[in-house]
């Protein structure tokens, strides 16, 4: 039995101690805002919070977090009222959208390690892939969330 | 198979056969299509096939095209509403059901015009009349080829204005006043002399019932209050931001089932023998399904299912393509080219090489690319005995459906097919071979399953943009003026899997579009073509031929200027003396990035203009060569002429956006053949711009009366020749073959 707290509701379940947290979340507790991309921790469309740590979940097992807490994208705010996705609207960031979840976690650790990151910080820390090519919009938003 | 063209396939997609043109307007509200016009629901009533109007007042658009990120939903609903006379918080968006309602008849328009250059006013009389009725019966419902503005632009606010007529209608008669003296606004209509109003909800059913008229005037641009304005947002971009949107993946059924999928590795091979004893025991695991081409775990979940995958022993029968390699479609394509086929010519092209002053040549090389969309192929179906049911993110919704029928063994009037956000498209999802195997999954396991493929199946077995060659041949005069130039191409064609009819009078279009009928006054030209054909499937990616085209002809052109010892700005600027619109917009692209301003050693700054898709871009890229080939791309400056813009803000994205996908091919992307199979599997092999890459980008538009053209593909093509003619600019190393991690260079 795994014990994981997500968006703050514990869940007790259990499957087989290889299952990625990815699919735990997605197909266990049917949050679906957390995407598959690669499966192999190289895009972030699946990244969460691990605590304040930004994490690949495709590329960790869901067992190796029984008792820890994880914020997923629906775990931000109940009405798109957190300054990152506030950001991410008056910026008009997302295009096909699909990374954005894994973008917008990124940046909420950014910027919790970080309130105002410099250019290079988000070069550093935003390393996820978006295939519309937000990137500039992604920077401009974190910017603007820093400054809210 | 007795209409104009063939259904299948028939319209040109991703594609910019022709860039071109137009807003439909021989389509009339008298034309056969609306359907639903008066049928109603719990919930409220259709006052077209495109428009429902809630007995809440929310009014539902059906888009017709697929959002994949391009603003889709947003432009058919701000053209709507414009007419319409609500605001876009009044409405919600989606694709609606795949069907004849929403055939993209600017698209069928667009390929049987085949025309080149900037959009132009809507074919009108006999000749638009039968353009657009051919069209009509020919097209199907997609989203491609930058396309969505140029179908809706007339049509959806014509449907905008017919519902508000009827509304305003219902009202009037209500009241016992005349229509006239009635306005539309926010949703409602008004009787302003005496006070007195009804929403649209409380109108819906009534309306329904009133006759439109059959022509009806549109607002002249002076009145629009959301066409063209800066301060209409994305309608799906709230739902983008919580997780809340709904992509293929998403997709959930009561009782559904989860498949992960291996294909023949070797393209075209086969499953000789499949050993599931292992596989079939594990937990979860439903069923294994082999199809001819492909083997299937079904289980309770994803990860279940692609853990059985792994266990699954599979013999293929490889195919003849076993032996298949890059260089082996490198040497064909160069002996073919010889023989390349003429589609173009102007002048007196051989004598004037011949007698020209100086005389240049250059081979460019292109490699095959991956879309690599971020969400990975998936479909999810269902077929009982009733029918099939289809989610999946397509952007090609009636030939899905079609072949969905087929797979299943029914008529089309037996399937439904629901399209959700597409996780990128990028022409990948024009194909509908994975919306085939999921109903032939589904088929076999006899619950509603979602078939997800892992992202190396998705790189391995994609639809790749075609490699090519491209070889060009000039000539100058004593004063530096080219006189002639000659481009021939060799390639596999994408028409001819898709649309066979378009390419029996000759080479296939998409081959060479973006280098016939150049803008540029060089008086003596030839332009040739030849197919060789590869066991390697192709499809359209973002721009089709104008992806590679632009690049050999944007990179010759400066090889001309430099040849000519004369600026690579100027000297285009010569050539369109006689081209306006595209004289303004290059130096509009110049002046925006200080053209004339020094640079330092080891910089350098490169310009690149192309026309495709009816709009045009001019690109100039700012970068910096390092010692080792260390190269930093510091700034792109585009400027843009897409006719009326419909969402300003809208064109800016689409244009950062192809900028981003153009530079990740331009500086990583290839798909490698070995052995009949694609070498690349992953992000980590088939790299591509991250945020630490991606250079500032600044879009500058040119406000415009023309008519709207297409953005989604505008922005790719000038990028490409534009970075590796300011490579040369800073190295002087020129730039024939791509991608430039190839050629020495590390980004």
């Amino acid at each position: 039995m795994t014990k994981l707290t997500v968006n703050g509701q514990t869940h007790e379940f259990e499957v087989e101690p290889d299952t990625p947290l990815l699919w735990v979340i997605r197909d266990t507790l049917g949050l679906t805002g957390t995407k598959f991309g690669c499966g192999v921790a190289a895009c972030g469309a699946c990244t969460v919070l691990v605590g304040d740590t930004p994490t690949r979940s495709c590329s960790v097992q869901a067992a190796d977090f029984d008792g820890q807490s994880i914020t997923t994208i629906e775990g931000l705010s109940t009405d798109r009222g957190h300054p990152v996705q506030r950001a991410w609207i008056a910026e008009q960031v997302p295009q096909c959208g699909y990374c954005q979840s894994g973008m917008i976690l990124a940046a909420v650790a950014l910027l919790k390690a970080k309130p105002k990151p410099s250019d290079g910080d988000i070069d550093e820390a935003m390393t996820n892939i978006c295939r519309c090519g937000t990137y500039g919009r992604i920077r401009a938003a974190i910017h603007r969330a820093a400054e809210a | 198979m007795t209409r104009f063209l063939p259904s299948r396939r028939s319209v040109l997609v991703g594609g910019g056969v022709l860039g071109l043109l137009v807003c439909v307007g021989a389509w009339r509200l008298t034309a056969k299509g609306p359907t639903l016009t008066g049928e109603s629901d719990a919930d409220g009533v259709f006052l077209h096939d495109w428009i429902h109007v809630g007995r809440d007042g929310l009014v539902t658009v059906r888009a017709g095209q697929s959002e994949m990120g391009q603003g889709a939903f947003t432009g058919v609903a701000t053209l709507i509403a414009e007419e319409l006379a609500c605001r876009l918080d009044q409405m919600r968006v989606e694709t609606g059901p795949a069907s004849d309602a929403f055939k993209n008849i600017g698209a069928g328009i667009d390929f049987l015009l085949q025309n080149h250059g900037f959009a132009k006013q809507e074919p009108t009389g006999f000749v638009g009349g039968t353009v657009s009725f051919i069209a009509e019966k020919a097209t199907q419902q997609i989203t491609g080829g930058s396309s969505t503005i140029l179908d809706k632009f007339t049509r959806a606010r014509t449907v905008g204005a017919s519902a508000r007529q009827m509304l305003v209608q219902a009202a009037a008669r209500q009241w016992g006043v005349a229509p006239s003296e009635c306005a539309a606004r926010d949703g409602a209509i008004f009787h302003d002399s005496s006070k007195r109003s009804l929403g649209f909800g409380e109108l819906a059913l009534a309306a329904a019932k009133e006759v439109p008229p059959e022509t009806i005037a549109l607002k002249s641009r002076e009145h629009w209050t959301l066409i063209g304005s800066d301060k209409v947002q994305r309608v799906d971009i709230p739902f983008k931001v919580d997780g809340s949107a709904k992509f293929g993946i998403d997709t959930r059924r009561p009782g559904m089932v989860f498949a992960a999928i291996v294909q023949s590795p070797v393209f075209g091979g086969t499953v000789a023998s499949v050993d599931d004893s292992r596989a079939k025991a594990m937990a979860g695991v439903v069923k294994i399904v082999a199809l001819k081409d492909a083997v299937a775990v079904v289980a309770d979940s994803t990860w279940r299912a692609k853990r059985a995958l792994e266990a699954l022993k599979i013999t293929w029968n490889d195919g003849g393509a076993s032996t298949l390699d890059s260089a082996a479609i490198a040497s064909s394509f160069a002996a073919a080219i010889g023989a390349a086929g003429k589609v173009e010519a102007v002048g007196d092209y051989p004598a004037a090489f011949t007698s020209a002053a100086k005389t240049l040549k250059g081979e460019f090389a292109f490699p095959y690319l991956a879309h690599a969309a971020m969400e990975p192929t998936n479909c999810t179906a269902e077929v009982g005995p009733d029918g099939v049911e289809i989610w999946a993110p397509t952007q090609a919704q009636t030939l899905a459906l079609g072949d969905a029928a087929k797979a299943a063994g029914v008529s089309t009037d037996k399937v439904r097919l629901h399209t959700t956000y597409l996780g990128g498209g990028f022409g990948r999802r024009l194909e509908s071979d994975f919306v085939v195997q999921a109903v032939l999954i589904a088929k076999a396991v006899g619950k509603p399953v979602q078939v997800l493929w892992s992202r190396e199946e998705d790189m391995q077995h994609d639809f790749y943009r075609p490699a090519a060659l491209v070889r060009a041949e000039g000539g100058l005069d004593a004063g530096g003026k080219p006189v002639a130039l000659r481009f021939s191409v060799a390639c596999q064609s994408i028409l001819a899997h898709m649309l066979p009819i378009a390419t029996w009078l000759g080479p296939d279009p998409l081959q060479f579009e973006g280098l016939s009928a150049l803008p540029y006054a060089i008086p003596n030209r030839r332009v040739e073509s030849t197919t060789v054909e590869t066991a390697v499937p192709i499809g359209s990616w973002r721009s089709v031929g104008h992806s590679y085209t632009a690049f050999a002809k944007e990179s010759f052109v400066d090889e001309m200027a430099h040849e000519a010892g004369a600026d690579p700005l100027a000297f285009r600027l010569v050539l369109l003396a006689d081209q306006p619109r595209l004289a303004a917009l290059l130096r509009l692209a110049a002046d925006k990035a200080d053209w004339s301003a020094p640079l330092a050693p080891g910089r350098g700054r490169g310009v690149a203009l192309h026309t495709s898709f009816a709009s045009a871009v001019a690109e100039i890229v700012e970068v910096t060569v390092g010692a080792g080939g260390a190269l930093k791309v510091d700034r792109v400056v585009a400027a843009v002429d897409c006719g009326t813009i419909v969402n300003p803000d809208v064109v800016r994205a689409q244009v950062e956006g192809a900028i981003i996908y153009g530079l990740s091919a331009a500086l990583f992307g290839k798909i490698t053949i070995k052995a009949g199979r694609v070498e690349q599997q992953n992000f980590p092999d088939y790299d591509v711009v991250h945020m630490a890459q991606a250079p500032r980008i600044e879009v500058h538009l040119t406000p415009s009366l023309e008519p709207p053209g297409g953005i989604g593909e505008p922005g790719l093509p000038p990028l490409a020749p534009a970075l590796a003619n300011a490579i040369f600019a800073a190295s002087g190393k020129r730039i024939r073959s791509l991608p430039l991690m190839d050629q020495g260079f590390s980004a």
